[in-house]
C-alpha cells in the first residue's frame, strides 16, 4: 500500500500577496542569475589568464562595452535582490525575538538598497581616463589608451 | 541507531541535505556579493587601490577560496534549476531525488572544468 497524498487545499485569497511575488521572483531572477553569472564567471576566470588578467584596465576595457554595462548592472540588481531575499528567509526561519528579527530584515534591505545605489553609480558614472594616474594604469598592461580616452 | 525515528520522506534524506546545502552555500555568495560590489566600486574612486585590492584575490590562498566560491555557485545554481523543477514541472517530485544526483554529477562536472584551468593561472604566478 502506497501513501497517499491529498492535493494541497489552500484557499484563494483576495489581494496582494507580496510573498507569492517574492516566490516567483527567487526563481524567475534565479534562472537569469544562472546564465548571467556563468557567463561572468567564464568570461573573467575561464579566458585567456583568468584572475591574472583583472586589473583596472581589464574592467575599463570591459565597461566600454555597452554589452557589458547592461550585463552588470542586471547582474548586480538581481543577485542583491535574490541574496538578500534568501538571507531574509533564513532570518525568518532562525530569529526567534521578533524584534531582533524585525530589525535584521530592516538591515538587510538597508544594505541591499546601498549596495545596488553605490554599484549603479559606479558604473554610470566610471571614467577609464579620470586623470594621469588611472591613464598610467591603463597603458600598464598594452591597453589601449587611445581608443578608451579620446583625445579632448 | 536503533533508537534513531524511522526515516520519512523528507528527514535525513536527499530532501534535507540538498535543502542545507542549498542555505550553506547561499549564505556564502551572498557575503562574498557584498565584499565583490564594494570592490569593484573601487574603479570609480581610486583606480590603483582597486588594483591593490584585486591583487589580493591572485594570491593563493584566496585563489583557493575562489575555486570554492565557484563550487558553492555551481551546486547553488543546478539545485536551484532542480527546484524550479519540482515546483514546476508535473514530475518533478516524483524525480527529485534522481534530480539532486544530476545537480551533482553536473556540478562536478563543471567544476572539473573550471578548477584545473583556474588553479593552474593561480599557482603559476605566485
Amino acid at each position: 500500500m502506497s501513501v497517499v497524498i491529498e492535493t494541497p487545499r489552500s484557499r484563494k485569497r483576495p489581494g496582494f500577496n507580496l510573498e507569492k511575488y517574492g516566490w516567483m521572483y527567487m526563481r524567475l531572477s534565479g534562472v537569469l542569475l544562472v546564465i548571467l553569472i556563468f557567463g561572468h564567471l567564464f568570461a573573467n576566470l575561464m579566458v585567456g589568464e583568468g584572475i591574472h588578467a583583472i586589473n583596472f584596465a581589464f574592467v575599463a576595457g570591459k565597461w566600454a562595452s555597452p554589452f557589458w554595462q547592461v550585463w552588470d548592472v542586471t547582474m548586480l540588481v538581481l543577485a542583491l535582490i535574490h541574496g538578500t531575499n534568501g538571507m531574509r528567509t533564513l532570518v525568518n526561519d532562525y530569529a526567534e525575538v521578533e524584534w531582533i528579527r524585525r530589525t535584521l530584515v530592516w538591515l538587510l534591505w538597508i544594505v541591499c538598497a546601498t549596495l545596488i545605489v553605490i554599484g549603479i553609480l559606479a558604473l554610470t558614472t566610471f571614467t577609464p581616463c579620470g586623470d594621469a594616474s588611472s591613464i598610467s594604469l591603463l597603458g600598464k598592461d598594452g591597453a589601449n589608451v587611445a581608443a578608451l580616452c579620446p583625445v579632448k | 541507531m536503533a533508537n534513531r525515528p524511522a526515516g520519512t520522506l523528507y528527514r535525513g534524506k536527499v530532501g534535507m541535505w540538498s535543502w542545507v546545502l542549498h542555505r550553506i552555500t547561499g549564505v556564502a555568495i551572498f557575503f562574498f556579493l557584498l565584499v565583490h560590489v564594494l570592490d569593484t566600486a573601487l574603479v570609480r574612486i581610486d583606480p590603483a587601490g582597486y588594483d591593490a585590492v584585486i591583487a589580493t584575490y591572485k594570491t593563493w590562498y584566496i585563489g583557493l577560496g575562489e575555486t570554492g566560491l565557484v563550487a558553492a555557485i555551481l551546486f547553488h545554481s543546478l539545485n536551484g534549476i532542480r527546484i524550479i523543477l519540482i515546483d514546476f514541472w508535473r514530475k518533478g517530485a516524483k524525480f527529485q531525488n534522481v534530480m539532486f544526483w544530476v545537480v551533482i554529477g553536473l556540478a562536478v562536472l563543471l567544476f572539473l572544468g573550471f578548477a584545473p584551468r583556474h588553479l593552474i593561472n593561480v599557482f603559476s604566478h605566485i
